[in-house]
């Protein structure tokens, strides 16, 4: 092993993992203790995920080979700048849900944070494990461990949730299983697991059946873990019926990972040449994409439960990325990156509001909510900016992932799908809009004594986090052309279509 | 024809699994059913990773020879077999009990809540109490 090696990125992933397994004896022994120090250890992974994305934008992509083997013996994790930037995002999540989870755990789960923070840091564990690691196996385990402690975390509560989580047990096992395969036959052909070795043995072999039954079940596997439409039946039941907190988590984290390893996987491992020629996989992921972008926000409006309404436009956005890396130009695949990272801080945002509104006045019901405005005139503020940029409203971060995927769109010369992304978006208007009115509509029969205008916001540990990712929605809107030309102009891979409209679009937005 | 079925038996075999397993997680109504689909499911795939580490007449992949002179043998990789894909799925076979366990427990849980396992009866139960919140 190299002295001069850092341990940093390997750290971003072990002590949450040493941590989860800390907390029980802890817990036993002091539980007033289980919190601070779960949130220490989000605190170290966001600081060591700070001091990657420096070293990775000063000096370049880091490799540290655990143990000192080199690959593609041993296993390699590899941070570039996707990965920088996704350690970034995922981590500055996980802690401020942490934060907020304070409260509302103590509410909704009672008697249950020793288990909550445990597995809640496992979660975290496995997600920054994806991100690093780069080898085909670890991912699978790391992809694994993050579904099991998503199980464990919806189930928590009890009630319909245990149900919903069951459902996404199945389904979820089935896309891993798929997964699995897919390294199976790769391994099969290849004798490798490392995805750098593989990319480099994999071109000769593109004609071998092989590699085409890999790459469809592993195109099948990501799919379902990432609720691509038709495979998301698992998503809206597990997260509209999870915990406050944890819906925020799992909506904002768990399937922008997969998107990310099917990034990772479509454009690294394989050559561009070989997803978008020689099998027309982004052809067909981009129509799943619009099919998902319009059928999720239909079924959006059709939703009379917050929570539930906010799991189907997550089906809607998650085809909004899909699309954006089956468009298979620069632009198009910036734009679903972008909004990858844009859709994280919208979605974690909404569900935390969602939850001060259950913690506080226990409503679900999109026409219950009159009169909110006065009683938790922060939190409606907060959701107003989250939803603005969701329907796409400029200078809110939303707006530049869609435009990016609409010019995208028209570079690919496919009008059906940039009348899509519109489509779509006026639907999104539409439910955003309907959540809206009534949060700011008066009271139909204002003679209530009891019921008018007592203002009771959600505590400052909980508004917090939602502030916080209120502005990073408002900065990310300001600073998108930093982060384009910082960290996702290297994640786009060279073989891919540029016609230097993306220069230009950064240019203006500078 | 009978060539093709005596060379790929291990991908027919798994093949076979895989699909019974499938149709008992989407056929079956009862739950624990759908769970052992689901085993199913996993197993076929475990199998299939072992056998394309076999070979027909190899060995134990461990060098023979005196002490500290193996590296002057002549290895040739046909005479051993991969452990490679048979260590990964110990690790897979760790990751399939834990989904087992986490799934068993949340039966566990459905069942002290709703007292059935039977989807159609669970459903009908989990309306009738969303109903009466």
């Amino acid at each position: 092993m190299n002295d001069h090696q850092s341990a940093v990125p390997v750290l971003i992933i072990v002590v949450p993992l040493l941590t989860a397994f800390i907390l029980p004896v802890l817990g036993w022994w002091k539980r007033a203790a289980v919190f601070p120090v779960a949130l220490a250890a989000l605190a170290f992974s966001f600081g060591a995920s700070i001091m990657v994305a420096r070293e990775v934008l000063t000096v370049g992509p880091i490799r540290y080979f655990m143990g000192g083997w080199a690959p593609p013996w041993g296993i390699e994790y590899h941070i570039d700048h996707l990965g920088a930037l996704m350690l970034l995002l995922l981590s500055f999540i996980t802690l401020l849900v942490g934060i907020y989870s304070k409260k509302s755990i103590l509410k909704e789960l009672p008697e249950k944070e020793v288990p909550f923070y445990s597995v809640y840091l496992l979660l975290v564990a496995g997600l920054t494990g994806i991100v690093a690691t780069a080898d085909m196996f670890n991912l699978y385990v790391f992809l694994e461990i993050t579904s099991l402690a998503s199980y464990a975390l919806i189930s928590i509560g009890g009630g319909a949730a245990v149900v919903s989580a069951f459902r996404y047990v199945i389904l979820g096992t089935v896309g891993a299983a798929f997964y699995l395969l897919s390294v199976g036959y790769l391994y099969g052909v290849t004798g490798s697991l490392n995805m750098a070795d593989l990319a480099s043995i994999l071109p000769d072999l593109y004609q071998s059946n092989a590699v085409l039954v890999a790459f469809a079940f592993f195109v099948i596997g990501i799919s379902i873990k990432m609720a691509l439409f038709p495979m998301h039946a698992w998503l809206p039941g597990a997260y509209s019926d999870a915990p406050s907190a944890v819906s925020a988590l799992i909506a904002a984290t768990t399937t922008k990972v997969a998107a990310y390893v099917l990034i990772r996987v479509m454009f690294f491992v394989f050559e561009p040449r070989f997803s978008i020629e020689m099998i027309p996989v982004t052809e067909l992921l981009s129509w799943m994409g619009a099919i998902a972008m319009v059928l999720g926000s239909v079924m959006a409006i059709a939703q009379s439960d917050l929570k539930r309404m906010l799991a189907y436009s997550s089906v809607a956005q998650i085809g909004y990325i899909v699309l954006g890396v089956g468009l298979a130009n620069a632009t198009g695949l910036t734009g679903g990156l972008l909004h990858l990272v844009n859709h994280s801080f919208m979605k974690g945002c909404l569900f935390l509001v969602a939850g001060a509104i259950v913690y506080r006045t226990g409503l679900r019901k999109i026409s219950e909510f009159r009169n909110l405005s006065v009683k938790m005139p922060w939190t409606c503020a907060i959701f107003t900016v989250a939803a603005l940029s969701m329907i796409g409203i400029p200078p809110f971060c939303g707006f530049f992932s869609k435009l990016y995927l609409t010019i995208g769109a028209v570079e690919a010369g496919k009008w059906l799908f940039v009348g899509v992304i519109l489509f779509s978006s006026v639907l999104a208007l539409a439910y955003f809009m309907n959540v809206i009115r009534y949060m700011y509509l008066p009271q139909e029969e204002p003679t209530e004594a009891g019921d008018v205008a007592v203002r009771n916001e959600a505590p400052w540990t909980m508004l917090a986090p939602m502030l916080t990712l209120a502005a990073g929605i408002v900065l990310l809107g300001l600073f998108n052309g930093e982060i384009v030309s910082h960290f996702l102009e290297h994640a786009v891979p060279a073989g891919l279509a540029s016609s230097g409209n993306l220069t230009n679009l950064l240019n203006l937005a500078r | 024809m009978g060539d093709l079925i005596v060379d790929h038996i291990n991908s027919i075999i798994y093949i076979v699994l895989m699909m019974i397993g499938f149709y008992a997680m989407t056929g079956k109504t009862n739950l624990v059913k759908k769970l052992v689909g689901m085993n199913i499911f996993q197993w076929s795939i475990i199998l299939f990773f072992v056998s394309i580490g076999a070979k027909r007449g190899s060995t134990i992949p461990i060098v023979e020879g005196e002490h500290g002179h193996g590296a002057e043998l002549v290895l040739e990789a046909s005479h051993y077999v991969n452990p490679l894909p048979h260590v990964l799925m110990l690790t897979a076979i760790v990751v399939g009990v834990a989904t087992t366990g986490v799934a068993l427990a949340l039966l566990l849980r459905i069942y002290k809540g709703y007292g059935t396992l039977e989807e159609d009866q669970l459903l009908e139960r989990m309306r009738a109490s969303s109903d009466a919140r």
